[in-house]
């Protein structure tokens, strides 16, 4: 079974959940005998612009092919790289706030006959959405030359190219929601994407969802035959050996952690109101939010008007093993996401022997039996459940025997085989 | 002698409110009225109330005949008697039949046999007293909360002078024998011990309305049928469960109802059985041999043993916890934190915090106020914290004493100093006033709260007062 798969980023260069998620998907995959990935990213630096312009004005795009031998495949994979302006290594979530004031309203897929000729109005810049279009457009080109028996797309930013191979190979399209924009905007959904989404729902034959969480967003939000979506959950690389400790704990109190961007979608402030709960019963512990995003400011505001500054750091972006250096370091991790559509720190966080604490409102907290589970405005629960790791040693005990554990069982390998099942359904359908 | 032995327990634990830790040190109260009694009301409407009067009517009817025994505990009286004591009145009627056998458990529903054997003997006799004050009825025959027991449990209960105690007739305690007769203690054989026909019993409380049963629908010809496959050499069937089997377990519409209501009389018909209470078995019925039981055993779930209550790490430290304050508690004499400390012990707060509900049985699920094991370990370790601040305050320990104690030295050195630095005060005001009589006003009025000494002066003054709050308590 040969699949063309189109994402919108790829290791080494991953920025976020969907990056390290299609990652370790296809990862799984290729482990599974008679599934072959060709893997498709938008990839981009900034001297490449000119030379897109003239690539896709002459419909002669060109695609450098190589074979990679990544470490821990089993398999070499195809791995197309594809010259476009497309700025693929911001996270898009980020890159979508920088670039949405400038979205234009005249947005229309670009149409390509079989020579490849296309009509461009030759605009360029940031806009987010025309380099989507963009990249479907090399994506049916794509699915021209290449032969494969079945399209699997990651996320909305490249359900359009999984559109465009659909329509010019009229094989079987699978697309992979891993957030929607409900997810993203916190209800403030911006129609354009949900146009993209929609689309992209409504054209695929089958949809995978990375929860029921998400599941029920894509039913209910976009209105799709239930029948037609199916949740696989993501997993977890295998923790590579711990190498010694960088830092040492520099003081004996305990450290409550948060990770991950400071926005909206993950709740920053619920944790912040938990802290200065804490903070007026206990004294030996230390609050920490790792990790950058567009509500900081705020954020550090908010810790000084509750005259919590002395406990409470913020760390700023962290980078790679950093991360793993200040789960170490942490007694609690907390996860109090407004809306996440899965959710693979928590699972990190286990891995590292830290008990988790995640709201209900993720979908991690389906398949995770031992975390703690709250809502994320029960800011009495959060900061209970704080104290009670921090009190009462039983906790971390059980969080240790039975938390890694349940982590260690979930592996990419068997998510992959579920993805199979639904390449099979999707097969089976045409 | 061929006979039934029916028994059955009537339990509802005082369900914890959701309490924080900021309440910790704040807040004395622990429950959940409303849940509390919406959950009696409700089984009060389902069970007791509809069961009881179908049992009144057959012991009526039957005349002597039909004979039960109930096991209520003493948590659950309480509960009776705050919220529905038309139901302790109409177990109080099925007491004054003659024909209804009410057992002696522990008082709080508690595990302290396992813990406390002393702790033990004083539940017991609490809720034997209990008994006699509601029923009338002097318990003779015991039953342990979940029906746990050991050898040496055993023994304890015979030392108290318990003549016969219930269980289970667990698989691998059993090996090839049969639960349907009379064994003894192995420590003490004075002591009877009737064990639970655990196929039998479980055909009614668990299986009745299960449609996936190659035996559904049960009806009470097929169950007589049943004991009359015995072998007509086996005694006793001992048909031991939860008394909210009726009506609640299996609701009214699975016609379990029904099933009560017939088979005393299908029994009569169809089979030369009899029934009888624990006491008359352990009367009438000569003991077969000792039953070895080395390590406890109980009724819950397939392993029969202990792990539902404590076999996690959660439910090891709150038990451990909970009876680290036993030495206090046995000083203790106010009825409020006593009264707390009966109802914290019950064995359901433990249950709650069980993880092998992930992989097995709904039946963990039962009435269960928490969404998960580990709401239920913090709730139940915060409200712990807070009794235990209760009991140390109530019952200052030696090392509060001692505390306190070198308070008062404290004390007495400061007031002595203060003497001794007001008279000095005094005499410098004397010098002052006594080369300037005029401004005498002002500067002892500046004095008192100006100078350099003062401050020492009033911290060792708010450190008495603090002292003798507590003298007064």
């Amino acid at each position: 079974m040969k699949v063309l798969m189109f994402g919108w980023e790829f290791p080494p260069h991953i920025s976020g959940g969907l990056g390290t998620a299609s990652y370790g998907l296809t990862k799984g995959l290729s482990r599974i005998k008679d599934v072959d990935v060709t893997f498709v990213v938008p990839k981009a630096y900034g001297d490449e612009d000119q030379r897109s312009v003239k690539l896709l004005g002459a419909g002669d795009i060109q695609i450098t092919k190589r074979k990679i031998n990544l470490k821990n495949f089993s398999k070499a994979m195809d791995y197309l790289e594809v010259k476009s302006n497309i700025v693929p290594y911001v996270d898009p979530e980020d890159f979508w706030r920088l670039s949405k004031k400038e979205v234009s309203g005249s947005y229309k897929f670009i149409q390509v006959n079989s020579e490849g000729k296309i009509s461009f109005s030759g605009k360029y810049g940031p806009d987010l959405l025309t380099e989507i279009a963009n990249y479907s457009v090399v994506a049916s080109i794509i699915a021209e030359e290449s032969e494969f028996d079945l399209i699997h797309a990651h996320d909305w930013l490249a359900y359009p190219a999984g559109i465009a191979a659909k329509e010019v190979s009229g094989k079987p399209l699978v697309i992979h929601v891993h957030a929607t924009d409900f997810d993203r905007s916190g209800g403030k959904v911006n129609p354009d994407v949900y146009a993209i989404e929609k689309k992209g729902m409504d054209i695929a034959d089958l949809i995978i969802t990375v929860s029921n969480l998400t599941r029920d967003t894509v039913i209910n939000k976009y209105h799709i035959n239930p029948a037609k979506v199916f949740t696989v959950y993501n997993a977890v690389e295998p923790l590579n050996e711990i190498e010694k400790a960088k830092y040492k704990k520099g003081t004996d109190e305990k450290i409550v952690t948060f990770l991950g961007r400071i926005t909206f979608q993950k709740g920053p402030e619920y944790f912040i109101l938990a802290a200065s709960k804490i903070l007026q019963k206990l004294d030996n512990v230390r609050f920490v939010m790792a990790g950058s995003g567009d509500m900081m400011n705020k954020m550090i505001l908010m810790t000084a008007r509750l005259g919590i500054t002395n406990k409470f750091n913020f760390t700023g972006f962290l980078k790679g093993d950093d991360v793993y250096e200040m789960l170490r370091l942490s007694d609690v991790y907390i996860m109090p996401s407004v809306t996440e559509p899965f959710g693979i720190s928590p699972l990190e966080a286990l891995q590292s022997n830290v008990p988790v604490i995640i709201s209900n409102q993720s979908g991690v907290a389906e398949i995770l039996t031992h975390a703690i589970k709250t809502d994320f405005w029960d800011i009495d629960a959060i900061a209970d459940s704080i104290y009670g790791i921090l009190k009462y040693p039983a906790l971390t005990k059980m969080f240790k025997n039975y938390g890694k554990k349940e982590v260690d069982e979930l592996s990419w390998e068997n998510s992959a085989l579920k993805v199979k099942e639904v390449y099979e359904k999707a097969l089976s359908l045409n | 002698m061929r006979t039934i032995c029916l028994y059955f327990q009537v339990h509802q634990p005082f369900r914890l409110k959701k309490y924080r830790f900021f309440n910790i040190g704040n807040d004395h109260y622990y429950y959940d009225d409303y849940l509390n009694e919406s959950v009696m009301k409700k089984i009060i409407e389902k069970c007791y109330s509809p069961a009881n009067e179908i049992l009144f009517d057959l012991i009526q009817k039957y005349n002597g005949k039909f004979k039960v025994a109930f096991s209520l505990s003493g948590v659950a009286i309480d509960q009776f008697e705050l919220y529905a004591p038309e139901v302790l009145e109409s177990f109080k009627k099925l007491a004054g039949s003659g024909s209804v056998e009410f057992l002696a458990e522990t008082n709080a529903h508690s595990l302290v046999a396992l813990k406390d054997k002393q702790a033990f003997c004083e539940q017991v006799k609490t809720h034997s007293q209990k008994i006699e004050k509601h029923f009338n009825q002097s318990p003779s025959v015991f039953r342990n909360t979940e029906l746990i027991y050991s050898d040496e449990i055993g023994a304890t209960v015979s030392e108290m002078g318990y003549k016969a105690m219930l269980t289970e007739g667990a698989k691998h305690v059993l090996g090839w024998k049969s639960p349907n007769y009379l064994y003894c203690n192995a420590i003490k054989p004075r002591l009877k011990v009737l064990l639970k026909n655990f196929k039998l019993s479980d055909d009614i409380a668990f299986r009745f309305s299960n449609k996936a049963w190659e035996e559904w629908p049960l009806t009470t010809e097929k169950f007589v049928g049943w004991l009359n496959n015995i072998d007509p050499k086996e005694e006793v069937v001992n048909l031991f469960m939860d008394y909210e089997t009726f009506g609640e377990h299996q609701w009214h519409e699975t016609g379990i109802f029904e099933f009560l209501k017939f088979l005393p009389e299908t029994v009569f018909n169809n089979s030369n059985f009899t029934f009888s209470t624990p006491s008359d078995v352990a009367e009438k019925l000569q003991p077969v041999s000792a039953i070895h039981v080395p390590h406890p055993i109980s009724w819950a779930d397939e392993e029969r043993d202990l792990t539902a209550w404590l076999g996690n790490d959660l439910q090891n430290e709150a038990f451990d916890k909970l009876y680290s304050l036993s030495g206090k508690i046995s000083k203790c004499k106010d009825p409020a934190i006593l009264e707390d400390w009966n109802w914290l012990q019950t064995s359901d707060h433990l249950y709650y915090m069980c993880t092998k509900f992930f992989s097995d049985g709904d039946v963990h699920e039962y009435f269960n106020p928490y969404e998960s094991p580990y709401e239920a370990f913090i709730n139940y370790m915060n409200v712990l914290s807070d009794f235990e601040v209760r009991l140390n305050t109530d019952m200052p320990e030696t090392n509060t004493d001692k505390e306190l104690a070198k308070l008062r030295i404290l004390v007495a050195e400061k007031e002595g100093l203060l003497k001794k630095y007001i008279s000095e005060v005094n005499k410098l005001k004397l010098n002052i006033s006594k080369p300037k009589p005029p401004g005498t006003k002002k500067a002892s009025s500046k004095a008192t709260p100006g100078k350099t000494k003062t401050p020492g002066i009033s911290k060792t003054g708010r450190k008495s007062t603090k002292v003798s709050r507590v003298k007064k308590k």
